[in-house]
């Protein structure tokens, strides 16, 4: 995350704010800000979405591929997450440095998706425990301004409510070899239900307020100064 | 807890309908600015092929014989004479680093710096060692530019009992070429909070203290709360002063407040939107060429 300095007064300053509910730019201790929602940008990708938040600016691609469903989930298909977070959005992330974030946040996109209601992962399933639909979801961090769970949690969920993924049918001939095909209507897909998928939402505890996620100079407070209590809660709302 | 949701929409450029008398001109790097070469060539232009040609892109400024091209976007090129509020970055043996937006950290030497007590003597060793007392890395300072060195460094003075470390406030960075040069930087807005316009961009927004008796040009930061009602008015100035900026309107007194007038009729957080924001900012630039015809 981007780390600003900051002087011992203004950091005084921000946490009595944050205590009266009135932070630096005027929103209260739960508002969030601007959020600019756009879909299908990307044209050769099953399904896309780009969210800008203040000055965060997240790109997700999702790609429909077939491949074999996994052993324990014989029936149902599976998604996979990769994050880069690429040098453009912070000078922070040049060569490996946003290795880790990229491998935090997408370890916490897998726990969330790892339940039954998230997604309907049965209706990937084209034939049991012979093929399944997987969906590569790539996210791409553009620019980083803060409250990057949120943002990219947003995206996600807009990509995979964009992903059209191609209807199948599975042919059996009379020696029992199966073969996929696909229909000829480009337009024939289908489509997820997104509504459970759940969106992250970041508390931050400073002083003795717990308030929405902050400023980002706020952010750097809390990892600066131990007695503010850095402890930063990530919260997922179904529904 | 609310959360705004929106479509992207095409910005639409500040109409220029409103009327200005001379058109800037407007130039960016390689164009032609003249043909003519009677003219003397000053920053941002060479010469090429028999023309004065631009290699930044800015507008054209001429004074006579003279020739420059203002560039839009830079970084702080130091002046003697501006006043700057920086950053401390380093400690050093002698000196301060201090982070103004230029091409280089400017330099604040201890023998510029005011001692508490107004008092004036030879700095010694017990002053070097003392020098994280007064300056921290982080701590915010406004200061005045002595000297300029060859490579563009700026050398940085606060001689004087207004400028010195600033306490409890809000810090707005910009581009330097919107700040408008004037004869004072420091404001002392009606609505209730003061400003420090610096000539690189970085403007520092702070309650109006009560009492004037400067103890030491302020090293001692005041860290107490702050009431609301004057948060609000620094908050709402702080996003009046980025809605300007977003249409690039010059920063100075009186536009700030034109803006921070004409937006009170919105809540504070309500500024930050695309739609609140223009409106606001098409009734200041009404009002200042009012007052300006």
């Amino acid at each position: 995350m981007a780390s600003v300095a900051l002087s011992e007064a203004e950091k005084v300053y921000i946490v009595h704010g944050v205590q009266e509910d009135l932070r630096v730019d005027g929103r209260g201790c739960e508002d969030y800000r601007c959020v600019e929602v756009e879909t299908d940008v990307v044209s050769n990708t099953s399904g896309s979405a780009r969210v800008k938040l203040g000055h965060t600016d997240i790109l997700v691609g999702v790609k429909a591929e077939m491949g074999t469903p996994k052993l324990e989930r014989p029936n149902e298909g599976y998604l996979e997450f990769f994050v880069d977070c690429s040098a453009n959005a912070t000078p922070e992330f040049e060569g490996r440095g946003g290795d880790d974030l990229g491998t935090e946040i997408a370890n916490t996109l897998y726990r969330i998706f790892n339940n039954k209601s998230s997604v309907d992962l049965k209706s990937l399933c084209i034939s049991p425990r012979e093929h399944c639909w997987v969906l590569y979801v790539d996210v791409l961090l553009l620019e980083c301004g803060g409250n990057l769970f949120d943002a990219i949690s947003i995206a996600v969920k807009a990509a995979l409510f964009n992903t059209r993924i191609p209807r199948v049918r599975v042919l059996e001939d009379e020696e029992g070899s199966k073969d996929i095909e696909l229909s000829d209507d480009p337009y024939d897909c289908i489509r997820l239900s997104v509504e459970n998928v759940p969106c992250i939402v970041t508390l931050c505890k400073t002083g003795k307020r717990m308030g929405k996620v902050l400023h980002t100079s706020l952010q750097s407070v809390l990892q600066k100064e131990e007695s503010l209590g850095p402890k930063r809660q990530k919260v997922g709302f179904l529904g | 807890m609310a959360l705004e949701m929106r479509l992207p929409v095409a910005r639409k450029p500040l109409s220029e309908s409103l009327g200005r008398e001379a058109k800037k001109h407007l130039v960016v790097p390689g164009d032609t600015i003249t043909t003519d070469t009677g003219f003397m060539r000053g920053h941002g232009t060479y010469m090429g092929e028999e023309k004065l040609i631009a290699s930044v892109a800015g507008s054209v400024e001429r004074v006579n014989k003279l020739i420059c091209v203002k560039a839009l976007k830079t970084r702080y090129n130091g002046e003697v004479g501006d006043i700057v509020v920086g950053r401390i970055t380093e400690v050093q043996q002698k000196r301060w680093k201090v982070e103004t937006n230029s091409r280089l950290d400017s330099v604040l030497l201890l023998s510029s710096m005011n001692l508490p007590g107004g008092e004036l003597r030879r700095r010694s060793a017990e002053d070097e060692l003392a020098m994280r007392g007064f300056l921290q890395e982080g701590d915010l300072i406004s200061a005045e530019v002595q000297a300029v060195f060859s490579d563009g460094a700026v050398s940085l003075h606060t001689r004087s009992l207004k400028y010195g470390k600033l306490g409890q406030g809000v810090l707005v960075q910009v581009s330097p070429s919107l700040v408008k040069r004037q004869k004072t930087h420091f404001h002392d807005l009606p609505c209730g909070a003061s400003l420090i316009l610096g000539n690189n961009g970085f403007i520092w927004i702070y309650p109006t203290s009560e009492h004037k008796d400067e103890d030491a040009g302020g090293f001692t930061a005041n860290l107490e709360p702050v009431s609301l009602a004057d948060r609000e008015v620094i908050s709402r100035l702080r996003n009046c002063i980025v809605s300007l900026v977003t249409q690039r309107i010059m920063l100075y007194d009186t536009s700030i407040l034109y803006c921070y007038e004409a937006s009170l009729p919105h809540q504070i957080k309500d500024i930050l939107k695309p739609e609140i924001m223009e409106e606001i900012v098409i009734e200041t630039r009404q009002r200042l060429l009012e007052q300006e015809g």
